[in-house]
């Protein structure tokens, strides 16, 4: 679907006919290609099921880890092909937060935080971490909830509480591109303004590709919009025009919740 | 009263009388399967407590000759068990020394491969091995040790038929309880650019820790009493011995030597209680760190 394909300029990735199958001969993500635009975030929207997921997890090659699933295509970062990086450099440029919230549950908060420099063995000075963890707990809003229990475990958090450690989590690390698998599906409203305020700001030092269920939410914050349908990318573009004046019909019928 | 309403009033009482029946009747059959352990409990403190001293765990056990003497006198039986305690310590530490850095690879193998050929031969292997006689297991040590290594009889040899028991149990346990750790959590690691070999020993480990220890110190429980290998492959010895090289004693052995030489009975019924509280107190532990890593 080369038509969709945005003239975006120095894209930080570029996807390029990327396929990914769970069973043979049935494509969870259909050939989809699109470059994605540097310091901006780009919003992932689609019924459910329609690979939206699928696609993210395959940025930071995740699909490995499992022998039937397949990927084809090219997924090129800042000019390099994915395939020909160590996963370990990819995985540490790209970072990842999951659908479902996956804190360490051996770890306390304070190292959850802190996990990505724990587990590689990135030494830091004491008040380095500390100011990290409070910097990172901050960001997604929940340092006034933890600061006096930073050292109880991650897993006794509430469901959003956890969702928003593990995007502490992967801030922490400071990665350039950041993955976010509907991160406010599990917040309040006052949580999710909060976190949508902090990728406005962190778009000045991170480009964002975040899958949204939360129509009016791509609409606020992302600047540009995909709309996947059954694998397929459909529609894809800044998030403007397609609110306005979506090109597809089944775009359109999906904005105005006449879908399905 | 309408009919009805009274139908479900003498029903309910039909009902509650059931329920009190099967309620009795779990609590009977709770009562029956705990009744075992506190009888041999009640049994060996009656008849080993008197010989339990501090001697007890520091003296080796007197000759046939003192033993008899001091029942004659209607006195205590001198000396205790150190060689025994000695011994059990040492091949068992060797043991798990042995036992547990294979059983845990083993079973971070499997888990990691779980529709292979090898893993499959390896896991089924491992149960085979569960079921094969102890002293089967002292016969292949006396084979492959005692003849060709220590040309004797030796802790080495008592440790590794012990090492054998131990090992089909470690490996089920890291398999098991690797296996419930979620997915996702291997995923959140890997996420982070962590290698592989540092999520499973600093993510997959800690997190399956309770469960590996548990695994652990119950197959320790289990080979602490054995006596059938080491009879083959330790021997026995009168003295307190710490060369692996060596015959060697173990508390279950001297049980058996207390067994057979008349005077020494009240020595079986003290070395018994020593040998149940060690277990016991594994088996506490183990539920004691289960609890606390919960
Ligand atoms: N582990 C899996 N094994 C087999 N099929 C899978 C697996 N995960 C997803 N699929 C299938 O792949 C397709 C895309 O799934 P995906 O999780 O990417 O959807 P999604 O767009 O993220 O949906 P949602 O909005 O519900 O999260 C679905 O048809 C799903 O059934
Ligand atoms: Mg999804």
């Amino acid at each position: 679907m080369n038509d969709n394909l945005v003239k975006i300029k120095d894209p930080v990735l570029s996807i390029r006919d990327l396929c990914v199958s769970y069973d043979k001969g049935k494509n969870a993500v259909d050939n989809v290609s699109a470059d994605i635009k540097r310091n901006a975030v780009t919003a992932i929207m689609g019924p459910s099921g329609c690979g939206k997921s699928t696609m993210l997890r395959a940025i930071n090659r995740m699909h490995e880890l499992y022998e039937n699933i397949e990927t084809t295509g090219n997924l090129i970062l800042n000019g390099k092909d994915i395939a020909d990086m160590p996963t370990i450099q990819l995985r540490r440029k790209v970072g990842m937060v999951f659908q479902r919230p996956n804190p360490f549950p051996t770890m306390s908060i304070y190292d959850n935080v802190i996990a990505g420099f724990k587990l590689n063995g990135i030494r830091l000075k004491k008040n380095e971490r500390n100011e990290i963890v409070e910097r990172s707990l901050t960001d997604v809003t929940l340092w006034d909830e933890v600061k006096d229990t930073l050292h109880k475990k991650g897993s006794f958090l509430s469901g959003g509480q956890q969702q928003r450690l593990c995007i502490a989590r992967a801030l922490a690390f400071s990665p350039e591109v950041i993955l976010l698998d509907e991160p406010t599906s599990a917040l309040d409203p006052v949580a999710t303004s909060k976190v949508e305020d902090l990728m406005v700001k962190l778009k000045e030092n991170y480009s964002i590709l975040m899958v949204t269920h939360n129509m009016s939410q791509a609409a606020r914050i992302s600047d540009y919009s995909m709309f996947m349908y059954l694998g397929e990318l459909v529609e894809y573009g800044k998030t403007k025009d397609m609110f306005t004046n979506p090109k597809d019909r089944r775009t359109e019928e999906y904005l105005t919740g006449k879908f399905g | 009263m309408s009919t009805s309403a009274k139908i479900m009033v003498d029903n309910l009482g039909r009902r509650t009388v059931k329920d009190k029946l099967f309620k009795g009747l779990v609590a009977l059959l709770s009562v029956v399967t705990i009744s075992p352990i506190v009888l041999i409990i009640y049994e060996l403190v009656a008849k080993g407590i008197k010989q339990i001293s501090f001697d007890f765990i520091i003296k080796t056990p007197p000759d046939t000759f003192e033993a008899m003497t001091a029942l004659s006198n209607g006195e205590l039986i001198p000396g205790g068990i150190a060689n025994g305690i000695t011994g059990t310590l040492l091949m068992v530490v060797l043991a798990s020394v042995i036992a547990i850095p294979v059983g845990v690879i083993t079973g971070i193998y499997l888990y990691e491969n779980p529709g292979k050929f090898l893993a499959n031969l390896t896991r089924n292997v491992s149960d085979i091995l569960q079921g094969v006689p102890s002293i089967v297991l002292g016969l292949i040590a006396y084979m492959w040790i005692v003849k060709p290594i220590t040309s004797g009889f030796s802790a080495l040899a008592g440790s590794v038929s012990l090492s054998i028991m131990m090992l089909p149990m470690i490996v089920r346990s890291t398999e098991e309880t690797l296996k419930m750790i979620p997915q996702t959590i291997k995923e959140a690691a890997l996420a982070l650019g962590v290698p592989y070999y540092k999520v499973i020993l600093r993510v997959l480990i800690p997190t399956s820790f309770s469960g590996l220890l548990t695994g652990i110190l119950l197959g320790i429980s289990r080979v602490l009493g054995e006596t059938a290998p080491l009879m083959l492959t330790a021997l026995g010895s009168t003295i307190i011995n710490l060369d692996i090289t060596k015959p060697t004693s173990a508390v279950p052995l001297l049980i058996w030597e207390f067994y057979n030489d008349p005077n020494m009975v009240d020595l079986i019924w003290s070395s018994s209680l020593f040998l149940m509280a060690m277990v016991l107190t594994l088996n506490l532990v183990s539920k004691r760190i289960v609890a606390r890593t919960k």
